[in-house]
């Protein structure tokens, strides 16, 4: 009954193209925001902040970039773990060797690098598509593993290969705090989170849309493929570079290649998948989905075994998360193929209509 | 009728297209006039849709030459030839299945829009005016073909009729000089090509845009078109107006075998 769009005419073309069309959504995610910037801080506690919310941040940025390329375009890749190391590695260079580089810009210039790199990488996606594409960035995935081990530049000769970066400060605010760090990732997530709406609701969008959907008819109407796949090689590699930046500097603070393996692009590319390939929201539902879910089963599982007079030891928790976790990815695959997003946007639709079945 | 028929717009001379040994298109000379309905006939397998591939750039003839409006045509891509202004629609509809009928036909704007990517992102002043300004000429379009109600609605969701509709919507965001047509009204029941044919002509009268048009339906050919080629296994068996082409010995043949 309050979820309603009775009465809310749009007299303007301006008005039919805002992010949110019916007030009640804009007032929710407005609501959402003002929440994660004022509530969430006052609630959290320090291991929330740590395992849960900073994680989640900085990988729904990284999946909102795999998003744009793969859900947007419909160009797969598994290369994203290799572009967030890229990420961290320029930022972390463009730090130690240029004098009092500004931290955000670092990120930024972080970004601008796995933009170039991106779009290096993307020049397959001119000649093959599909699975192939997909093993074609397999190819950043190694040759980024291997760089970053084995050329000394690159980690500033640390014989380990571990690199760390201390002091964040950003406009004369020290970043010390895991509330400081939790908002200061918050920034960056609302902002990118803003400018991929707009370009998915722009003509780039519906671009890479276009040659998502039918590549031969969109030739035939103008449209470059070029262009297209390869600026949504440097768009999305730019987002997942602003991310590994932040995952590295923020989150983790000294890190060393591993911390970006394969393992990561495969973790991105299900994001997307579960939470719904191109959708902005499915991005953050995918995230939220894999990075709460094992945690949740991990404190869930011992509490419901002791709940029965059962107790499960410490491996078997791990291992009944494994398949709990995904028989779970399974099942909402075959609920719905189109992901969370897909439901939660079901749901909407159910609710405009509610109580009344038409 | 008030449109006037034009000079040549688009010369194609002695066209021969081969896909390895199998000859789809051989030697081939027509004219298309400016303003004018050019439908383009034969049987099933007789290199009509190669032939407007050729023309829109998405095959490449081995010989042959192409002139448009009065120069030569170097070889090109397809979106090269929609920035010339030739715009298409396809006979197995390839509309853009996740999007809706707006963003489809917008896509079609696709050419005439040039604000850059960053402008897009911050959705600053001039991206939004010029999002405003295309929006205003893609709701003429969905005025002009009747399909205001289901601007909103995946077109994966439409029917076939309807599909084929926003096919010609997204073409004529184009605002191209020539259209090419291919079998645009396959797969139709009657009303459904009536509402068709009246969209060709409509536009073919109000925008003065040279049209080229597949079609298997020889009174609907017949009816519309000012000029009739035929092609019967690549190479061009008859040409002229439509009352020419019927009486044609050689047309006949081919549609209905030797013995009529």
């Amino acid at each position: 009954m309050i979820y309603r769009e009775n009465g809310q005419f749009k007299t303007t073309y301006a008005a039919d193209q805002q992010i949110f069309t019916i007030a009640q959504d804009k007032w929710f995610v407005l609501g959402l925001i003002a929440f994660a910037f004022i509530g969430v801080p006052m609630l959290a506690d320090e291991y929330m902040f740590r395992a849960i919310l900073i994680p989640f941040l900085i990988l729904s940025l990284a999946a909102l970039g795999v998003n744009l390329l793969v859900g947007y375009c419909g160009q797969i890749t598994l290369g994203a773990g290799a572009f967030m190391a890229i990420g961290a590695y320029a930022a972390y260079n463009f730090m130690i060797r240029v004098d009092g580089v500004p931290l955000v810009a670092a990120l930024l210039l972080g970004g601008a690098t796995t933009a170039a790199l991106g779009i290096i990488f993307g020049i397959p996606s001119l000649r093959v598509r599909g699975l192939y594409l997909a093993v074609a960035t397999l190819a950043a995935q190694f040759f980024c593993d291997w760089a970053f081990l084995r050329l000394g530049w690159f980690t500033n000769y640390s014989p380990s290969g571990s690199v760390s970066i201390s002091n964040l400060s950003a406009f004369g605010w020290a970043i010390d705090s895991p509330v400081e760090k939790y908002l200061f990732c918050l920034l960056f997530l609302v902002a990118f989170a803003f400018f991929a709406k707009n370009l998915t609701r722009a003509s780039i969008g519906r671009q890479w849309m276009a040659i998502r959907d039918m590549d031969v008819a969109a030739e035939v109407i103008g449209i470059r493929p070029m262009w297209a796949k390869l600026s949504a090689f440097a768009v999305s590699s730019f987002f997942i570079g602003v991310a590994g930046a932040l995952w590295g500097f923020v989150h983790l603070g000294s890190w060393e290649p591993a911390a970006f393996s394969v393992d990561r692009s495969f973790q991105l590319l299900f994001m997307v998948i579960i939470g719904g390939l191109g959708s902005i929201m499915g991005s953050f539902f995918g995230a939220a989905f894999i990075v709460i879910m094992p945690i949740f089963l991990n404190q869930a599982l011992p509490a419901l075994g002791s709940l029965f007079g059962i107790a499960i030891s410490t491996a078997g928790v791990a291992h009944a998360e494994f398949i709990i976790f995904g028989s779970l990815i399974v099942f909402f695959l075959i609920v719905e193929p189109h992901g969370l997003a897909r439901l939660w946007a079901i749901a909407k639709e159910k609710l405009r209509l509610w109580p009344f079945p038409h | 009728m008030s449109r006037k028929i034009g000079d040549v717009i688009l010369d194609l001379q002695n066209i021969s297209l081969r896909f390895g040994g199998v000859k789809a298109l051989t030697d081939i000379s027509f004219d298309i006039r400016e303003h004018e309905v050019r439908a383009i006939i034969g049987p099933n397998g007789a290199g009509k849709s190669s032939m407007l591939n050729v023309i829109n750039g998405v095959y490449h003839p081995q010989e042959g030459k192409i002139f448009y409006r009065g120069e030569e045509r170097r070889k090109m891509e397809p979106h090269m030839a929609a920035s010339t202004g030739i715009a298409r629609t396809f006979q197995n509809i390839a509309l853009f299945k996740g999007m809706s009928v707006l963003d489809n036909i917008m896509t079609g704007r696709n050419l005439k829009m040039k604000t850059n990517i960053l402008l897009q992102a911050l959705w600053l002043g001039p991206a939004q005016k010029e999002e405003i300004e295309h929006r205003r000429k893609v709701e003429e379009i969905i005025d002009f073909l009747e399909i205001q109600h289901i601007r909103k609605t995946p077109v994966g969701r439409l029917p076939y009729g309807l599909q084929k509709r926003v096919d010609l919507g997204r073409a004529l965001a184009m605002e191209p000089q020539i259209l090419l047509l291919d079998e645009p009204m396959a797969g139709m029941n009657v009303e459904e090509k009536q509402d068709m044919c009246r969209f060709i002509l409509d536009v073919n009268d109000q925008f003065g845009t040279t049209i080229v048009l597949i079609e298997h339906d020889m009174g609907v050919v017949m009816d519309i078109s000012d000029r009739v080629v035929v092609l019967d296994y690549g190479k061009k068996i008859g040409d002229g107006v439509p009352d020419e082409v019927r009486s044609n010995p050689e047309v006949i043949k081919a549609y209905l075998g030797a013995g009529h």
